[in-house]
């Protein structure tokens, strides 16, 4: 286990490690020895797991949820986690223990029993239906998909200006391994009706309080038909953590986290665009301005607005760290991820003067188009002194990482060429 | 089809539903961690409304772990964001006294006229 286990015995791991990798190093240990985390990261002095984001009172602490390592705490209720960043150096699967947990809304099912889930499956069909869990696995032929499930916020505490919102680094993100039946399967079981335009998706858990729009989602019904969408109740070969939606989870491969519905309860399909009061997590909420750069002048207002939809372009350095100290003259293996929204990974190129000149790096198996893809690339650094290095990634689309972050009022889909700098000794 | 969505083996659905069925038929249930947080006391009206309101909905380590600097103006604008588009229960009123106190103490002091900070209603 532990966040810290695939650092290696190569060269890099020979390099000083910052403090803070120290620290959760440490509290990998005492888990191993039964030690209970919650407590412990209390009395600890704050964890500063913010890769550089600052915060209104300083730095969040590791925090340890049920079925979950300990993570960065975004809010307490609802329970919103982040995964440490140095979970990603681990492969390209995320822990179910690791993967981040994001709620909306503070009142969530602590406690389901599968004897009397059921989704409802209504509006503009032939046959309403009510699905137990063994209902959906029997429904059809189960289907896997290893895909990306990222934040809309993911990054948003490097927007510049910054923006309110959960101020998170780069770990709202997180690719599984999830089976389930594909949501089309089940909704030719009841007969969409003609007429259907969207089809919307509800889960347990509910607002506070009556004036408070609760959490739902819509796909177009051209998209909801097609084979990607799945309803999961597997996630890397277990079931469904219950903070990451057990006992099933819309999971919408290539799309951003925002419409993979938790603990789904609800589907149906209407012969309009998704509207009222409940309907403001589209409507209102998780909209990015409608341009090509889906972007603004910092500090603008957008005119016009379109629901978020799929991921950007992304790649991540994970083997080597902002802050690290590299040694000069010895061979070093960098290792990172890349991911899309579903064009599939091209190429991945690596700077390691800033951006001067890149070099193509080497790219791991090929877990399918929505996962992340591991890229590795031997580097040896001739010069003592700062560097930065820079990862690029490509798509067979041939999207491209831009250089400079745009900016968005919410802070979302930020998918700039990342930068670390580090210290060659 | 889509490229990379794997048909599964019958061989691996049956091992998949035999691992299913020890849980299946279990009520999942978790307990969530005590939520400490709090808000910094302050003479400011504000602070009280903040405590009590905001908390309905969200712990305050939600405002803690907001950015550093942040105005009067934009933390009024996110209070009445909370009112407009959330339901929270403030009044205008509620709203800009919350906007002081929140940037007051956890944003740019400065951004906030003097006789607000010294808490006159």
């Amino acid at each position: 286990m532990g966040v810290t286990s695939n650092r290696g015995s190569g060269p890099v791991a020979s390099a000083a490690l910052p403090t803070r990798r120290r620290l959760l190093q440490g509290l990998g240990l005492l888990g191993a020895l039964g030690v209970p985390f919650g407590s412990l990261a209390a009395g600890l002095d704050t964890t500063d797991t913010g890769e550089g984001v600052t915060f209104a009172a300083g730095p969040r602490p590791l925090v340890r949820y049920p079925g979950k390592r300990p993570l960065i705490r975004v809010s307490t209720r609802p329970p919103h986690l982040e995964t440490p960043f140095a979970v990603f150096n681990e492969g390209p699967i995320t822990a179910n223990d690791a993967f981040f947990v994001r709620y909306h809304l503070a009142n969530l099912p602590l406690s389901i029993d599968t004897d009397t889930y059921r989704v409802a499956v209504k509006g503009l069909v032939q046959t309403p239906l009510s699905l137990s869990l063994q209902d959906l696995k029997q429904l059809g032929e189960p289907v896997e998909v290893v895909a990306v499930n990222q934040c809309s916020g993911n990054s948003r505490g490097f927007s510049a200006p910054r923006v309110f919102g959960a101020q998170l680094a780069n770990g709202a993100m997180g690719n599984a391994r999830w089976l389930g039946v594909p949501l089309h399967e089940v909704l030719e079981k009841a007969g969409v009706a003609a007429g259907a335009k969207q089809v919307t998706f509800n889960g347990l858990d509910t607002p506070v309080l009556p004036t408070t729009p609760d959490f739902r989602k819509a796909l177009d019904i051209e998209h909801a038909l097609s084979p990607e969408p799945l309803l999961a109740w597997s996630m890397n070969g277990q079931d469904i953590p219950l903070l990451n939606g057990y006992p099933v989870k819309l999971v919408v491969p290539g799309y951003f986290g925002t419409y993979w519905v938790k603990h789904v309860s609800e589907i149906e399909v209407i012969d309009h665009t998704f509207e009222g009061h409940d309907a403001f997590f589209m409507t209102t909420g998780y909209r990015l301005p409608d341009n090509a750069c889906n972007c603004v002048a910092p500090g603008t207002v957008p005119e016009k607005t379109r629901p978020i939809a799929t991921l950007a372009v992304r790649s991540f350095l994970t083997s080597v760290r902002n802050g690290d100290v590299l040694k000069a003259g010895v061979d070093v293996e960098l290792k990172g991820i890349a991911f899309d929204g579903g064009g599939g990974i091209k190429s991945v190129d690596v700077s390691l003067d800033g951006g001067r000149s890149w070099r193509p790096a080497k790219l791991g198996k090929d877990l399918g188009r929505f996962s992340f893809r591991e890229w590795r690339l031997p580097a040896r650094f001739a010069h003592r002194g700062a560097a930065v290095l820079q990862v690029r990634a490509s798509n067979r689309k041939g999207e491209v990482q831009p250089e400079q972050a745009d900016w968005n009022p919410a802070g979302y889909r930020r998918h700039a060429i990342e930068s670390t700098s580090v210290t060659i000794s | 089809m889509i490229q990379h969505i794997i048909r599964m083996s019958c061989i691996v659905v049956v091992s998949s539903y035999t691992s299913m069925g020890q849980v299946d038929a279990a009520t999942r249930t978790i307990e969530l961690p005590p939520e400490t947080a709090q808000l910094k006391p302050s003479t400011l009206p504000g602070y009280s409304i903040a405590s009590g309101k905001c908390a309905i909905c969200h712990s305050v380590d939600y405002i803690l772990y907001q950015p550093p600097k942040m105005s009067q103006a934009q933390w009024t604008a996110e209070a009445q964001k909370m009112q407009r588009s959330y339901g929270a229960p403030l009044d205008a009123e509620e709203i800009r006294l919350v906007g002081i106190y929140l940037a007051t103490v956890y944003g740019d002091a400065s951004s906030v006229s003097t006789i607000d900070r010294q808490g006159n209603p």
